[in-house]
């Protein structure tokens, strides 16, 4: 608390009488506490009282384009989870993209942004320019990115001839490499055939052997796509890590005997466990959120929901399909997820600020 | 025994030094692949573009015409509406919405920073959930509130420039709050301390000491409200219905969105869009930079 005005009070005292000082701090205080109103009564309905709107409207059976505020309890959440309607068959489809999503494009961005930070690290000549080239994409609107990276992904065919990615496969005569790219409607799953299948069944998991608990490999064009985007910023907050770690720790691990590696294992990825927490939990709530990027790039359909993901079914549930009750409560779904990842993050910010 | 082991560490050296830009020109190349991709479309002429076999290739004579019907769009088939209104709906949200949003971050940094109440921290981190915030979970009560908020007010909010503008100043109050906040909070309170001493109040002690001190914190955050709201889609989507409001991020969408435009165009379209905050992050990069930092709440 030593930042606040508390710590000038007992200076000003001396100056002023009692009384007069009271009132000018007293005045001061709602002023400022005035001054800051406007923002509170704003965020507070617009994020909170939204909130609680949205998950009153997604209790309702509002699922046409004439309100309906009748109240029908968890049935909205109730169709995306059982049932076997198509809204349930979409969500848990939606749910496994969004794993699949999550896991490689934050293991990815990690791999590549620290890889990319500890080369850069290494006193290079140009760095400047390399570190421009690896962070531009941050500055570009996922919209572009997505325009940008199905005109590369296009899969074209044999007939027509092949296009971007696949053209260039071709010519090097990697045939076996062409893939169908976002339009692949494959699910990689274990087939309830296969001896691992069989066990599954054995021990009773046999609901694991199912294309909901695949991986679409559609998904693999959108993490090549966002992380494009996100892992220069993933290389950036690593190298200013990094740079933040004093250079007399190596040099004395060094002295003590530690090899480069030995530097790393034992000095800076430990240092980094800060650095790393608040790249995954920044780089999940994006993945989370997703929907601009898969939008561009897919036009928002797929064959077999296999580039769906949440934030796209609320948005075209709700506003192609006026389904708003249904819709509301995957938004409520998707805050969820989110605020499971964000809320301790903040409090652990907070706490670790205030010491 | 020195020069000997010297002379054989030497070439090692080199050898891992030259894998090692190797593998950062690798991934330079990766990260322009879409630059080249862009360009070398968008010059093309649309018969060129035609041929699918030369995508990778540069355009035999440099053409213009792609930028030009991104631009103005074309009336002849295929008949394409250009980027032109959108870009100008851009620049006409994103001007008042960043300086408006950065002044209310300003003035709400200076409060949680150097006048922090009881709770104040509390509502703070309870702002800063408002950064994180999936606006899918209140876009439904959005849309509604804006579209009936002409009824009550006579203000039409719904699919108007004023209306985004709003948005993207609420929606923006927590990372502009946060990245000034975090930037008074370093300054010395002794040097308001003293100027309190000598009579400065509320106003004072902020225009006369704070406001002069800020210029960086100002840069970071125009730069990154600018960049967040030019590249914002969702709100541009849901809260504008026609193309007289859409920003270009939307226009974008639907010329690239309908497969009868060629390459070329939506190329030079997508290049058209990217090129405003692209410019920002050439020339004021330093700034672009500790805007992202402070994005993940490091000051």
């Amino acid at each position: 608390m030593s930042s606040t005005f508390e710590s000038a009070a007992g200076v000003a005292v001396v100056n002023m009488p009692k009384k007069r000082w009271w009132r000018r701090q007293n005045w001061e205080r709602i002023v400022s506490i005035l001054i800051l109103m406007p923002s509170i009564i704003a965020l507070a309905i617009f994020i909170y009282a939204f909130i609680g709107w949205t998950g009153f409207i997604s209790l309702t059976a509002w699922n046409s384009s004439v309100p309906d505020f009748t109240f029908v309890g968890l049935k909205n959440y109730a169709r995306l989870f059982v049932g076997g309607s198509t809204d349930m068959i979409r969500f848990h489809y939606d749910i496994r993209n969004e794993v699949g999503f999550l896991i490689l494009f934050v293991g990815g961005c990690i791999i590549i942004g620290f890889l990319l930070a500890t080369l850069l690290d290494r006193k290079i000549r140009g760095e400047s320019i390399f570190r421009s080239i690896f962070l531009f994409p941050m500055a570009i609107s996922f919209i572009v990115t997505g325009v940008a990276w199905r005109w590369i992904l296009t899969p074209g065919t044999q007939e027509t001839g092949w296009v971007g990615i696949n053209l260039l496969l071709t010519n090097l005569g990697l045939d076996h490499l062409r893939s169908a790219w976002f339009t692949d409607p494959t699910v990689l799953y274990i087939q309830p055939t296969t001896p691992l299948g069989q066990f599954l069944g054995s021990i009773g998991l046999g609901a694991l052997a199912a294309p909901d608990f695949g991986y679409a490999v559609a998904m693999t064009s959108i993490v090549i796509a966002a992380g494009w985007q996100m892992s220069g910023y993933t290389m950036a907050l690593y190298l200013a890590g990094i740079r933040s770690i004093p250079d007399e720790l190596r040099e004395a691990a060094r002295i003590d005997g530690a090899s480069e590696w030995g530097v790393y294992r034992y000095i800076i990825i430990p240092l980094l466990r800060p650095v790393t927490l608040t790249v995954v939990v920044i780089l999940a709530h994006i993945a989370l959120k997703i929907f601009d990027l898969v939008y561009s790039m897919t036009g928002g359909v797929s064959a077999g929901f296999a580039t769906d993901v949440p934030a796209l079914n609320m948005w075209k549930t709700t506003f192609d399909g006026t389904q708003f009750a249904q819709g509301a409560s995957i938004a409520i779904i998707l805050l969820l997820m989110v605020g499971v990842l964000i809320v301790p993050y903040l409090v652990w910010q907070t706490r670790q600020e205030a010491q | 025994m020195a020069a000997p082991f010297k002379s054989s560490a030497a070439p090692r050296w080199r050898w891992t030094r030259l894998l090692l830009y190797a593998f950062l020109l690798l991934f330079a190349i990766w990260y322009l692949t879409p630059v080249y991709i862009i360009l070398m479309a968008s010059f093309k002429s649309q018969a060129e573009a035609m041929q699918m076999q030369n995508m990778w290739l540069p355009p035999h004579i440099l053409g213009f015409k792609s930028f030009q019907i991104a631009w103005f769009g074309s009336t002849e088939p295929p008949a394409t509406l250009g980027l032109e209104q959108g870009f100008w709906n851009s620049v006409m949200l994103v001007i008042p919405a960043t300086l408006i949003s950065t002044f209310i971050g300003s003035i709400n940094g200076y409060v949680l920073a150097k006048w922090k109440f009881r709770g104040a921290d509390l509502i703070f981190t309870l702002m800063l959930f408002g950064m994180f915030l999936p606006y899918q979970s209140i876009l439904i009560p959005l849309v509604m509130t804006y579209q009936n908020f002409a009824k009550f007010t006579g203000i039409q909010l719904f699919s108007t420039i004023p209306g985004l503008v709003v948005a993207h100043v609420i929606y923006g109050i927590p990372i502009c709050t946060l990245i000034f906040r975090n930037y008074y909070a370093q300054l010395p309170t002794e040097m308001i301390e003293a100027a309190r001493i000598d009579g400065a109040n509320f106003f004072s002690v902020y225009r006369r000491i704070l406001l002069p001190l800020s210029q960086p914190a100002f840069v970071v955050v125009v730069i990154w409200q600018f960049t967040s709201i030019w590249n914002d889609f969702l709100f541009g989507v849901t809260l504008a219905n026609t193309p007289k409001v859409y920003p270009i991020t939307v226009s974008l969408n639907n010329i690239a969105g309908s497969f009868h435009v060629p390459y070329n165009v939506q190329m030079a379209a997508a290049l058209l869009t990217a090129l405003p905050p692209l410019l920002l992050y050439i020339f004021l990069g330093r700034y672009f930079i500790r805007g992202l930092m402070a994005g993940s709440l490091k000051g």
